[in-house]
């Protein structure tokens, strides 16, 4: 027998389903990513754009189709199964005071992933903390700041810094820019360019703005009414 | 042609306690024109919006004048010659009136009509907006309408009484492109139908491109530019426009880095000595950070900007 191909897409979605009830959100939709290539999700509100990322993520399990991811088939694994692979493929949403928690400071919501991965010494945590906000464009300082205490944009690249300390191979990217001020945005967006030159990270890059779209993504799957109606690259 | 100022504002001020949201803000609103307020969060355009209806929030102080036609009474004009098209549309309309007995009802607020007659009004009215099969629609609760069916009945609402000024809060924050050209192409039906001035107020520059005649630019609760649309957004001449103008994707070549401006807009009450917008300012100098600039004419506008004068392109600076 032969040795399966060494190479495979980072994330290969296929026949995706997923139903509330008797409306199907996502309607047998198929894409594939590479590591350090930007997919783009575009399409109206309730085309099913925020249902693939869950689904993706496994989040929310879908109710039909294959997700694989680094090779691995998700859908039939146990939540156990899941536990090790989820810090490598992590979610940033729109709303950037809604992904930490409020009462944490930003050093502790960085610091989590890395505790729960094994990844805390105290000899080397704090700085590693600190090594993470540098990264994302925040002076260190804002590490003892609760999220109310950040701006917009701040609390967004708090919430990029906390998904690296995964050191993660897939972001999924729910709207990341949307409720940021425009003159805050573009800054967020160039981060996001240059981690992923720097990682090699896949971006599944959820976003209604077609401006943004052109100018971020490598590939675009149109969305409408859950089904992928078409490509463009 | 005249330009007789429907609206003026001179030298508005909002505040809450010492902390002063709106800093000083003098323009006009010129009869059946669309003026945008544009700014981004935190730089007053809503409170401005609210101060022009007379419906600033409890606990806080206005300063400055608002005058319509003269008047300096705008609670009392509210509804009749000024009216709200508010940002959420559901939360706009009573859920357990039918629509068209709002509209009668706010018809019959302002005008002594029969209710026949106001609620003939509230039909076509709602017709006009183009709601299908209006005079059985008009007997639904707004739980029965669609969030587009909402949307234009709250700008049925608001141009019923065939006001002077209709003002509109981020009417389309919350929508996805279709749906928010459908609610900016009714906004404007309805405005020409109406004879009405709109004040826009929004986020969204190409919103601002596409749909005004004059846009005043805010920061920090100041206006940083105040001129005809074409010639503010096509050739800024202060460096926040420019900024903000050159950090958004435009169509042409692929960007991977788009030209950003540092940090974020100052938080109300956390401003120094100094222009506003000095400390992301890639062109600041010396004067710029000891001294707020005053508006004033250059040119086709006003620009508050102390460079106003040596930087006729400021965009160039930002590419």
């Amino acid at each position: 027998m032969n040795h399966p191909p060494a190479h495979h897409p980072l994330l290969e979605v296929r026949d995706l389903v997923v139903r509330y009830g008797p409306v199907t959100a996502v309607d047998r939709l198929s894409f594939t990513l590479d590591a350090g290539e930007t997919l783009a999700l575009n399409g109206p509100s309730g085309s099913g754009k925020s249902s693939t990322a869950l689904a993706v993520l496994q989040l929310r399990r879908p109710d039909g189709g294959t997700v694989r991811f680094e090779g691995r088939e998700l859908t039939t694994l146990t939540e156990r199964e899941l536990r090790p692979l989820r810090p490598r493929m992590q979610p940033v949403f729109q709303d950037p005071y809604g992904s930490l928690n409020p009462r944490h400071r930003v050093r502790d919501a960085v610091a989590e992933p890395l505790k729960v991965r094994g990844a805390w010494h105290r000899s080397d945590g704090p700085a590693r903390v600190a090594e993470l906000l540098d990264r994302v464009g925040l002076d260190p300082s804002y590490g003892d700041r609760r999220p109310h205490e950040l701006s917009g944009g701040q609390c967004q690249r708090a919430g990029i810094a906390r998904a690296l300390a995964s050191e993660p191979r897939l972001l999924v990217l729910d709207e990341p820019v949307s409720a940021l001020d425009a003159s805050v945005r573009a800054g967020v967006l160039n981060l996001l360019s240059d981690l992923q030159d720097e990682f090699g990270l896949g971006y599944l890059f959820i976003c209604h703005d077609r401006a943004v779209v052109r100018h971020f993504a490598d590939r675009v799957v149109e969305l409408r009414d859950g089904a992928g109606a078409g490509r463009v690259t | 042609m005249s330009h007789e100022a429907l609206l003026s504002v001179r030298d508005l001020r909002v505040a809450f306690g010492p902390v002063e949201a709106v800093r000083g803000l003098s323009f006009d609103v010129r009869e059946r024109e669309v003026f945008a307020l544009v700014g981004e969060s935190g730089a007053g355009k809503s409170l401005t919006a609210r101060a022009l209806l007379g419906m600033v929030p409890r606990g806080a102080t206005t300063g400055g004048g608002v005058r319509l036609r003269g008047s300096a009474d705008l609670a009392a004009e509210r509804g009749r010659r000024i009216t709200l098209v508010p940002q959420d549309a559901l939360s706009a309309l009573s859920p357990v009136h039918p629509v068209g007995d709002q509209l009668a009802a706010a018809v019959r607020s302002v005008r002594g009509l029969s209710r026949g007659r106001a609620r003939a009004l509230a039909v076509a009215a709602l017709d006009r907006v183009g709601i299908p099969d209006a005079a059985r629609r008009a007997r639904a609760y707004p739980h029965e309408y669609s969030g587009g069916m909402r949307q234009r009945a709250v700008i049925a609402m608001a141009t019923v009484n065939e006001p002077d000024v209709v003002v509109a809060d981020e009417p389309t924050t919350a929508l996805d492109e279709e749906r928010r050209e459908q609610v900016l192409r009714v906004l404007a039906e309805q405005r020409e139908a109406v004879g009405a001035a709109l004040v826009l107020v929004t986020h969204d520059l190409e919103v601002v491109r596409e749909h005004a005649d004059r846009v005043l630019v805010m920061y920090a609760g100041r206006a940083a530019e105040l001129g005809p649309v074409r010639q503010v957004l096509g050739r800024p001449r202060a460096p926040y426009t420019a900024g903000l103008l050159a950090s958004l994707p435009q169509d042409g070549p692929r960007l991977r880095r788009l030209p950003a401006l540092p940090g974020s807009p100052p938080a109300p009450g956390a401003l120094g000595p100094g222009c506003a917008f000095a400390p992301r300012c890639p062109l600041a100098t010396g004067p710029c950070h000891d001294r707020e600039p005053e508006a004033r004419a250059v040119d086709d506008r006003l620009v508050a900007c102390h460079h106003a004068d040596d930087l006729s392109d400021p965009l160039r600076e930002f590419a």
